[in-house]
């Protein structure tokens, strides 16, 4: 709905599950809307992909960035934190992604200005329901953010 | 899927001035299959109010989520976005811009802002009528609300 030309969406996924990381690559895969999964395994990688640091020197920019938030070295909180005071990434939507059903993880990663809150179903089938879910909202019935 | 099991029916604001809008959205959420309430308000400043539990608005709920449309008479839609998410009270309720505006500098503005999601009114009413279920769909069933 919201693109009419061809589009290649470029999704980051921050995951230090190698099996939930598969899974989302699966979900993915069959999308109406082309689109190409980075995934990154910790806090600090994710930030260097972001700012194109070290070996991600030619990484392109993502449009949607699908964030744990227990996370190895930096935390998912202190990522999603730091995006979103940045002006240079604060409009790249971050869903968060996560095991966690904790009412004080739902509250403040929305306080610190997480897109959505998704918890991930331990059932395989939902859990690719979920992200299929994702995937139908942001890349088809969203508008993001591509100057 | 629907993540907690509430009792309490989801309390949605819509905040949009065209009636013929503001009825085809409630049709979309009136079909949903997770119990909701919607609160329809024509201006942003009655937007703050509801939020704010002012005057008429005293007993309103509080939403749980709100759509909004950026093009309103007296307060615009970007202020009214502005003003709620630098609201420490209230800035933890999702909002998604639901507008006409296909302008990458809203778009780019709302985001910045902290709008939750950008979502660009179909002009055709049953595309319209589908993009307002794919946001119950998601905000209403796979989402985890505050």
């Amino acid at each position: 709905m919201s693109g009419t030309a061809p589009v290649l969406i470029e999704i980051l996924l921050v995951e230090d599950n190698p099996g939930d990381a598969r899974l989302t690559r699966e979900a993915l895969r069959d999308a109406k809307v082309r689109n190409n999964l980075h995934v990154v395994l910790d806090g600090v990688e994710a930030l260097a992909f972001l700012r194109r640091q070290g070996k991600h020197a030619a990484v392109p920019k993502p449009d949607l960035i699908l964030l744990d938030l227990n996370l190895p070295k930096k935390d998912g909180r202190e990522v999603l934190e730091e995006i979103k005071q940045d002006d240079q990434f604060r409009h790249i939507p971050i869903v968060i992604l996560t095991t966690s059903q904790a009412e004080k993880d739902i509250i403040e990663s929305y306080r610190l200005r997480a897109n959505a809150f998704v918890t991930k179903p331990v059932d395989l089938e939902q859990f690719l329901k979920v992200v299929q879910s994702i995937e139908h909202f942001w890349l088809e019935i969203v508008k993001l953010s591509r100057p | 899927m629907s993540p907690t099991p509430r009792t309490a029916p989801i309390e949605v604001l819509l905040v949009e001035d065209n009636r013929d809008d503001a009825a085809l959205a409630i049709r979309a959420l009136e079909g949903a299959k997770l119990r909701n309430r919607v609160t329809v308000v024509g201006s942003g400043l009655d937007a703050l109010a509801v939020l704010r539990r002012e005057d008429r608005f005293s007993d309103a709920p509080r939403p749980d989520l709100i759509l909004l449309d950026l093009n309103l008479p007296g307060k615009d839609g970007r202020e009214v976005l502005a003003e709620i998410k630098g609201d420490n009270r209230l800035r933890d309720i999702p909002i998604v811009v639901v507008t006409g505006s296909q302008d990458e500098g809203d778009v780019r503005r709302s985001y910045g802002l902290h709008a939750n999601a950008y979502v660009i009114k179909p002009i055709d009413p049953k595309t319209f009528l589908e993009a307002v279920s794919s946001i119950e769909q998601f905000w209403l069933q796979i989402v985890r609300l505050p």
